[in-house]
């Protein structure tokens, strides 16, 4: 008996709530008895239902409208400069306010030399990191390594930016650009990256600081993968006399292989819009004089970062909205692979076991 | 030398490499905090806390303005983006799954993820900014509640799908409709999960530079005004970094000292959370 009357209550309770959670019928029905309340539930419950979910689906399509409204907004601001320039203004390396011509050849350079350094860097460290996390480091030291790691990632890019400008960069050029003028320097052909003043700021020291900050989002991927590597294949590998770099490079490495360029191409979205740690340390100069890495130059970032508030209604906002664009379009494309090749790892990994 | 020999020492090698880029991971890491530290903590002040940033010449100054900007932007961003990104989160989590919808909106919320903040501030200035025709703290708001509503969406699911379907079973066996199952089971059992998204969103938003330079603009003065442009800390950073006055630098050390702080405190905390919260 006790059992069949706590049943209503319980139903009741569901009810009640359900109604204050629609508010408006709540305030409707003031000092209505509990019994007529339990009666207007099912139907106010199925309102409920529906309000709720339907928010749910409306907020999802946002993201979907979001992503659209954002190429739809950026085309349609540049659009003066589209139409002015077309397809030349890829390859222009003009860039005159005043004289209302622009180009977008070297913010592009700059962009992708800067993100080509980081990479370079950041994807051999960010694999030993990683080997690091696996396979070598006691337990108990694991969990603490990895969180120093990952707050890299969290320190805004504007304490990278000031640091790297007024700490870092004197002391690279004080000590460590004329270190690799004397030995690489010296090498024919390759010699001519790291010709001219060592100023400090430049591509090579806005490359460099992009490596430090990329190399969390790249080694915890990495991490993350050769975690799921099945211990078995490890062990049958270890079994037969591997030596743990043998393992990691002959069994883990070509069993994540997608997933290791799935993180290695995250880490180049990230280093490709990365703005203000740039801004400080790369020199913001649209000239460029030789094929020196040691050259101050641009990005597109810097560029927006230095010009937009600043710029002429007209031609040069709609130039730098094509800056912008351009920057979209290379990044979206990146994330992009980036995102089905993890996708693929995850997929394969759900077939196999 | 022989086989076993050689191949002992390349792994010697490859272990001591790795060791050292474990190494340079964290030398970075002290180097940064360091001069954060050092230089950050000689700047505080009283003045900091009570003055306005200084006009170019004077001797004294503070904070004040940037910091109280800064905690309004990042509040009312977050106000703003939270509920949407928890909604998001639990659709995809709980309605649609396994729908196109769902499946090509967390797709395209990853891309959001990481897609370049300072594209976020030029779609928000296109929209908003150029059609207002000035600069304004709203715009800045709009701008960093877009970056707090993927970060938002992202772990509201993840922290919905560690549930497990008995939960959700048990609630519907008792007659609860699909909206109380999930407002009083489903997100209350994942709260410090989709708590620790919100924090880490913050965390985020704190420091974030880029997006505010079009929107929120900076502002020398003490102004609550939510359509005027607003002073806040990263741009107000990155002005004084880039000068040449000593007492303005200094600022800026200080105020980088205040928003890492902040943030590492954020992202501690954080892991805290989720730390219990796997463990229950």
């Amino acid at each position: 008996m006790a059992q069949r009357s706590q049943q209503p209550e319980a139903h009741g309770a569901f009810g009640a709530s359900v109604t204050a959670g629609g508010g408006s019928q709540a305030a409707a029905l003031p000092g209505v008895s509990m019994r007529t309340t339990e009666f207007k539930s099912s139907a106010s419950r199925r309102a409920g239902d529906k309000v709720f979910s339907g928010m749910a689906k409306a907020f999802a399509w946002l993201t979907l409208i979001l992503l659209a409204g954002i190429v739809v907004a950026l085309i349609y601001a540049s659009w003066p400069s589209i139409q002015a320039f077309g397809i030349g203004f890829l390859f222009s390396d003009a860039w005159n306010p005043p004289m209302e011509d622009f180009g977008a050849l070297i913010p592009i350079y700059g962009t992708l030399v800067t993100s080509a350094i980081a990479l370079l860097i950041a994807v051999p460290v960010s694999f030993g990191i990683a080997l690091f996390l696996t396979e070598l480091s006691p337990a108990w030291l694991r969990r603490p390594l990895g969180t120093a790691i990952e707050l890299l990632a969290a320190i805004p890019s504007i304490v990278y930016g000031m640091w790297g400008l007024l700490i870092f960069a004197p002391i690279f050029a004080q000590y460590v650009q004329p270190g690799l003028q004397s030995s690489i320097g010296q090498v024919p052909i390759i010699g001519k990256l790291f010709a001219g003043a060592p100023l400090g700021i430049g591509l090579l020291c806005a490359g460099i600081i992009l490596a430090i900050m990329i190399i969390p989002y790249i080694a915890s991927v990495m991490r993350d993968v050769f975690e799921v590597t099945p211990p078995m294949l490890k062990e049958s590998a270890y079994g037969v006399g591997c030596t743990t770099w043998e393992v990691m490079w002959g069994v883990v490495l070509p069993y994540t292989k997608t997933g290791v360029i799935g993180g290695v191409m995250l880490g180049l979205g990230r280093a490709l819009g990365e703005t203000m740690a740039v801004t400080f340390v790369i020199g913001n100069t649209n000239f460029l004089n030789s094929a020196s890495l040691f050259e101050p130059g641009n990005s597109i970032t810097s560029a927006l970062a230095n010009e937009f508030a600043e710029a002429d209604p007209g031609l040069h906002t709609a130039a730098l909205m094509e800056l912008g664009l351009i920057l979209f379009a290379i990044t979206l494309v990146v994330l992009i692979v980036s995102k089905l090749l993890l996708m693929r790892l995850a997929k394969g990994e759900g077939a196999k076991s | 030398m022989n086989l076993l020999a050689r191949r002992k020492l390349t792994n010697k090698v490859a272990l001591t490499l790795s060791l050292s880029a474990m190494a340079f991971g964290l030398f970075w890491l002290a180097w940064i905090l360091w001069t954060v530290f050092d230089l950050g903590l000689s700047g505080l002040s009283v003045a900091l806390f009570t003055e306005m940033t200084p006009p170019p010449g004077a001797d004294s100054g503070g904070l004040l303005n940037a910091i109280m900007g800064s905690l309004i932007l990042v509040t009312l961003a977050t106000l703003l983006g939270t509920p949407i990104g928890i909604l998001t989160g639990v659709y995809l989590a709980e309605y649609g799954q396994h729908h196109w919808l769902g499946k090509t909106t967390r797709f395209i919320n990853d891309l959001l993820l990481s897609a370049p903040s300072i594209v976020i501030g030029l779609f928000v200035y296109a929209v908003v900014v150029a059609q207002t025709g000035k600069f304004s703290a709203w715009s800045g708001v709009i701008a960093l509640a877009l970056i707090v509503l993927p970060v938002v969406v992202r772990t509201t699911e993840n922290m919905l799908q560690l549930i497990p379907n008995t939960l959700r079973e048990a609630a519907f066996a008792l007659g609860a409709p699909k909206s109380v199952v999930i407002s009083k089971v489903t997100l209350r059992a994942a709260r410090a999960g989709v708590l620790t998204g919100v924090l880490l969103a913050v965390a985020r938003i704190a420091g974030e530079t880029a997006p505010l330079l079009f929107t929120a603009l900076s502002n020398q003065f003490w102004s609550l005004n939510l359509n005027e442009p607003m002073a806040n800390l990263p741009v107000t950073i990155f002005k004084f970094a880039m000068s040449p006055f000593t007492n303005w630098q200094e600022l800026a050390w200080a105020g980088v000292f205040l928003i890492t702080m902040g943030v590492l405190v954020l992202n501690i905390i954080a892991r805290v959370f989720l730390r219990a919260e796997k463990i229950n």
